[in-house]
């Protein structure tokens, strides 16, 4: 809604040059050169002499017909500044609900929103959806996740929700890529139990392995170390390099990987003996991880996508590693 | 009386002022009153305006011509606040010169992007879009990785910006150089991205 002074304006500057425009219209219409119609207006140039002839007919009907159009429109729609027309539509009004509760839920939202100066077409969008949907996401909701797991409908809904706001990050086929977990091979940095992965969902994660674990670590036992942890996996290494490597990992690394290197799902330490790697697991990829640390970062959806939808993707993300 | 337009036409001066009159007037109708809405010139809460370093990602964001094929304006639509969250309020543009709502959508709007992905992931994703959207045909922006801001006009454009009414404090200029300096457009553009919507989510 504008000040009276900015309608005033609009409504003032509109009337006045549709009149304008008819009053042009009008005196141009008459023949006031007093030369008769079809006469020579008494000069020419290069050759060419104007004749006295009137506006083509057909034209000036147009004209005047768009006028009237113009102010039959001005009155029956909004358009003179806050005057909203005889027809009172409005294009943030248009109604979209036909059942019944809907249209009513519509006149308080409508009138809310009007309060508020708000968009009401959208408001009454969201009370028409939130009619139709609410209900399921509530029920889901209500739905244990041990339960919802085993309802093939929500985890129809919990995978699209996941295509359209997770696959960016770890694919739609949910396998991740490099430094985004893969989310069906049952290996977990966090945990994997339902309500753990509802947890990460809602508040996000941040990964927190700093440059060398922030221990008094050289460059010089990184190939060590990445040794050990080559070893860690169980795969072939050279045992002297391995041991050098021991010694450097019990600097601190332990801390957070654990005495036996199966990491800390508290920290989301990774487990370095399974052979599962987020960032690659060859020993140049492993002695870079080391070097300059990794701080993965899932966002956290609580805000984004309310508890209702994450709920649901919860259910979808535990049903791609557990059949 | 002779009407005689014959005095318009054959005085350049008057036609221009008549010209000008004549097509001023759908502006005088439909933007000065806009100049005067509290709606489209004040902030709304909780906007703060770009960090040196944003405002430098801003630059490369429009360098780049993100805004080709990336709008920021999410329209009071059910179906575009579903997916990108609260629809776009003129609050949230005033500090914006020039905005960049776009009008072309070949990418996703953009306007809340802002925490959505993790920084990590924009950076994979500026290198080599393909590596993490496969269908995506967006195209890669590998230099922005190489070329390092020096900060040289960094504290200029805030104060261009002070002079557009946007409350950057001396303290924030006199730092800008600091905040900058070094940085690469890679993380400058990351930093605009993940500031994007932030006063309304």
């Amino acid at each position: 809604m504008m000040s009276s002074f900015w309608s005033i304006w609009i409504t003032v500057l509109t009337i006045v040059v549709i009149a304008g425009c008819f009053i042009l219209l009008f005196v141009v219409s008459k023949n006031t050169t007093g030369v008769e119609e079809g006469k020579s207006m008494g000069h020419s140039f290069d050759g060419i002499e104007e004749i006295n002839n009137p506006l083509p007919k057909w034209w000036s009907y147009m004209f005047y017909i768009t006028i009237i159009f113009g102010v039959v429109y001005l009155a029956a729609y909004p358009g003179l500044g806050n005057f909203k027309g005889f027809l009172g539509w409005s294009s943030s009004n248009q109604s979209i609900g036909t059942d019944k509760g809907i249209k009513e839920d519509s006149a308080a939202a409508v009138e809310l929103a009007e309060k508020e100066h708000r968009w009401v077409q959208y408001d009454q969008e969201v009370v028409k959806a939130n009619a139709k949907y609410s209900p399921i996401f509530e029920a889901y909701l209500a739905t244990p996740l041990e339960e919802l797991v085993k309802n093939e409908e929500a985890l129809k809904v919990g995978g699209r929700l996941f295509l359209q706001n997770c696959a960016q990050c770890h694919g739609s086929d949910a396998r991740g890529s490099k430094g985004f977990p893969n989310l069906t091979d049952g290996d977990w940095l966090y945990g994997g139990d339902l309500a753990t992965i509802k947890t990460t969902i809602m508040n996000g994660r941040h990964g927190m392995m700093p440059p060398k674990g922030g221990l008094p670590i050289e460059d010089s036992e990184l190939k060590g170390l990445a040794e050990y942890v080559v070893k860690l996996s169980g795969r072939d290494h050279d045992e002297a390099l391995a041991a050098q490597g021991q010694a450097s990992f019990m600097k601190g690394c332990f801390a957070c990987h654990g005495m036996d290197g199966t990491g800390n799902k508290f920290m989301g330490a990774p487990n370095l003996t399974d052979n599962t790697w987020l960032y690659g697991g060859s020993r140049g990829v492993i002695q870079e991880s080391i070097k300059n640390g990794r701080s993965g970062v899932m966002p956290a959806w609580k805000d984004v996508l309310g508890e209702e939808k994450v709920h649901v993707i919860a259910a979808y993300v535990y049903s791609l590693s557990n059949k | 009386m002779k009407f005689n337009h014959e005095i318009v036409e054959k005085n350049i001066g008057l036609l221009g002022i008549f010209t000008v009159i004549a097509i001023s007037i759908g502006g005088l109708v439909q933007i000065t009153p806009l100049l005067f809405q509290k709606d489209t010139t004040e902030p709304v809460n909780g906007l703060r305006p770009y960090s040196a370093l944003e405002l430098e990602g801003r630059d490369i964001y429009i360098r780049e011509g993100c805004v080709g094929c990336h709008s920021q304006m999410i329209r009071p639509l059910r179906a575009e606040t579903e997916r990108y969250g609260h629809y776009s309020v003129a609050g949230e543009s005033v500090w914006d010169h020039p905005f960049l709502w776009g009008s072309k959508r070949t990418g996703p709007d953009l306007a809340r992007v802002g925490g959505r992905y993790s920084d990590k992931w924009h950076e994979v994703h500026l290198l080599d879009p393909r590596a993490v959207v496969p269908q995506s045909n967006m195209p890669a922006f590998p230099w922005l990785a190489e070329n390092v801001l020096d900060g040289e006009l960094t504290a200029k454009k805030m104060e261009v910006f002070r002079g557009f009414g946007v409350p950057y404090s001396q303290e924030d200029i006199d730092n800008a150089k600091n905040a900058v300096e070094g940085k690469t457009e890679m993380q400058a553009l990351i930093a605009y991205l993940q500031s994007l919507g932030h006063a309304l989510k």
